[in-house]
């Protein structure tokens, strides 16, 4: 593997092969410029490193366990499957690594403010606790349809002080309210700082986020290692945008025998057309500030994406994943609605663990790589959320049913 | 000497400030827009500024966000609207300029569109998504079928950066006057003279102001210092508060007209 691999693939910052890239109106440029700066001079400087560490290990509950699933693998015919447990850091998933990241970079740069976007209410969530104990102003971007089928999340973050703001453009779901998160950083571009919730956007925001997300990969490498005395033969994660899929990957991108499985919503199924299928699905284009894949038509006006996960419900993805996947470092698949919703119930019976429904796609792809990899593969698959947010809408789907 | 230049240099030759509206193609419906940049042009507009529809424009307010929705619900795309810009330039003296987002132009190719949009008779492109570090081969292209490929700076710009847009942007500079998306505005931002004027230390390249320019007034102020001032949002909104495209039509007539009233007066020191 080249060195450009082993590191991820960014030739020059803010580049993955043909993708990355910073994609947006003038008035962000001096902003980007301005977060990139910190980026390497405060993110990556010790004392930084030493205050984050500290939350992430006290406030967060860093490390999250790696923890064997026993009747999950007995139920699955083989396997020895560990399951990253994100859905035990503070606020119920992965997305804390990543705020607490960020808003205290805010904090050094002096910006009060804090705005930020989110689909499913977890990032949103992450960022109104992050900003509470930082003593910031947190304003959250969520699509209408979105603050409908997600409203414990919505009364969670107002709870935090957070004000959150519906957005009725466009499909009013995660894009829109990116979109909106973006409009609003552009007129208040110098007093608010911007905390995106995956590795997306335009650069720096791609390297930042993983680079805070990576902790999951670093600590689940050392953990496996200490389990099994080698290297698990693949990583299992769900991807939206793809940021706890990243933060999985990236530690082990240099570790060649171990293959790297990236699930995408499927939906109603790719061939209704109702999904998030990005990576499967998608082409090259221009998106939210980067250049990646996107679900888009001939003309490039962007398809509204669809998944029963508010969280995956997005027809972009991080560039650095476009770019996993052409080198094919990284494997894509996709699992429905259905598949997700009976991995969620499985797991719950089997383990005592309610996941996310974003995390149950990554579930509902283990059967598949089982029967590929045989009885004895050790897969560590990225638990990155709990389900409790969704609560509601899996009563509501089984009571249809 | 490209269709913005020569227009440009008459103008100054004038001592007369140029008015760019803007209009989203599509909007209320393709068979409207030709009638309405028509008006637009028969009531004094120096140049216009044709919007082609994106899903997700993130530098737009909601007036011009709506007019989007509109117009990709009427079936505009950007096949549709180089079709249109063609049947429109026989017909039509004043600089025709599409604005638009970078997905649309790079699904077509930077490549094909230039090429398209060069035999349609498009004389300037704006896109706010594509600075010149990500789209130097699209404004390469452009530049070689002699499409002027328009740049934007801002009040956050740094003067380094400012110096270089001025001189590499084509046509004109489009100085944006605040931070924040399109939309009228009950006052103009502060410091937009200052920002001209250091943009025009770096290069002899006209500046035009948009964002948040809504009547007549506030344009006069601008033509003070600018070249020309684009009016965006406020000249939708008529559109879109228009009961049928005839009276959207006269509407448009009536506000170019009062727009451009205060920047026709000659006698203006550069």
């Amino acid at each position: 593997m080249s060195a450009q691999a082993a590191q991820g693939g960014a030739g020059e910052p803010g580049r993955f092969g043909a993708y990355g890239g910073r994609y947006v109106p003038e008035t962000l440029v001096a902003a980007l410029d301005e977060l990139e700066e910190a980026r390497l001079q405060i993110a990556q400087s010790a004392p930084f490193r030493a205050e984050l560490g500290k939350l992430l290990e006290h406030y967060a509950g860093r490390p999250t366990p790696l923890y064997r699933a026993r009747r999950l693998s007995e139920a699955l015919g083989g396997g020895r499957i560990y399951l990253k447990r994100e859905d035990l850091a503070h606020t119920g998933a992965h997305k804390i690594n990543n705020v607490l990241g960020q808003a205290l970079l805010a904090r050094h740069m002096g910006k009060r403010r804090v705005i930020a976007e989110t689909g499913a209410g977890q990032h949103g969530v992450a960022t109104a606790t992050a900003c509470a104990l930082l003593g910031l102003e947190c304003e959250v971007f969520m699509g209408a349809e979105d603050v409908a089928r997600q409203a414990p999340n919505v009364f969670r973050m107002e709870l935090l002080g957070a004000t959150v703001r519906p957005v009725q453009s466009g499909s009013q779901t995660l894009k829109d309210a990116i979109n909106e998160a973006m409009r609003e950083w552009v007129t208040f571009v110098r007093s608010s700082y911007y905390c995106i919730g995956s590795v997306m956007g335009p650069h720096p925001y791609p390297t930042l986020v993983r680079d805070f997300q990576r902790v999951i990969g670093v600590e689940a490498r050392a953990q496996v290692l200490a389990a099994e005395g080698r290297l698990p033969d693949a990583l299992l994660a769900c991807v939206g945008g793809g940021s706890n899929a990243m933060g999985l990957f990236h530690p082990f991108i240099a570790d060649e025998g171990v293959r790297m499985l990236g699930v995408e919503p499927g939906g109603c199924g790719v061939a209704s057309g109702r999904h998030g299928a990005t990576l499967g699905e998608g082409q090259p284009g221009i998106f939210h500030g980067q250049r990646s894949v996107v679900l888009c038509d001939d003309d490039g006006q962007i398809f509204p994406a669809h998944s029963i996960s508010a969280g995956l419900d997005y027809p972009g993805v991080g560039p650095e994943h476009a770019w996993l996947r052409d080198s094919g470092r990284a494997e894509y698949r996709s699992a429905t609605d259905d598949e997700a919703l009976q991995a969620l119930l499985d797991l719950c019976r089997l383990e005592g663990i309610l996941p996310a429904l974003e995390s149950a796609h990554a579930l509902a792809a283990l059967p598949g790589l089982l029967a590929e990899l045989g009885p004895e593969a050790v897969i560590v698959l990225c638990l990155s959320g709990r389900g409790d947010k969704d609560v509601p809408l899996v009563r509501e789907r089984l009571r249809a049913e | 000497m490209s269709r913005l230049a020569a227009r440009f240099a008459q103008l100054r030759a004038r001592g007369e400030r140029a008015l760019l509206p803007f209009l989203t193609a599509g909007d209320p419906s393709l068979e409207a827009t030709p009638e309405l940049v028509l008006a637009a042009a028969a009531a004094g507009a120096d140049a216009i500024e044709i919007g082609v529809p994106f899903s997700d424009p993130i530098a737009e307010g909601p007036v011009i966000q709506r007019a989007s929705e509109r117009a990709l619900r009427a079936g505009a795309n950007l096949r549709r609207v180089l079709q249109l810009v063609a049947q429109l330039r026989p017909q039509i003296e004043a600089p025709l300029l599409l604005m638009g987002y970078a997905n649309p132009f790079y699904a077509m190719g930077a490549e094909a569109f230039a090429a398209e949009a060069a035999e349609a008779g498009v004389d300037g492109v704006i896109c706010p998504d594509l600075p010149p570090e990500e789209g130097a081969d699209f404004y390469a292209a452009l530049a070689e079928r002699g499409v002027d490929g328009v740049l934007m700076a801002g009040p956050t710009t740094t003067p380094q950066r400012l110096a270089q847009l001025a001189r590499q942007t084509r046509g004109f500079l489009y100085y944006v006057s605040l931070t924040g998306v399109t939309g009228a505005r009950n006052r103009l931002a502060p410091g937009i003279e200052a920002g001209v004027r250091a943009a025009r230390q770096s290069a002899a390249i006209p500046i035009c102001v948009g964002f948040g320019v809504s009547t007549p007034e506030q344009a006069g102020e601008i033509g003070r210092y600018a070249d020309g001032v684009v009016v965006g949002s406020a000249l939708v909104s008529r559109i879109e508060e228009a009961a049928n495209p005839g009276a959207a039509a006269e509407s448009v007539a009536r506000f170019v007209a009062a727009l451009k009233a205060p920047l026709a007066a000659g006698d203006r020191a550069v």
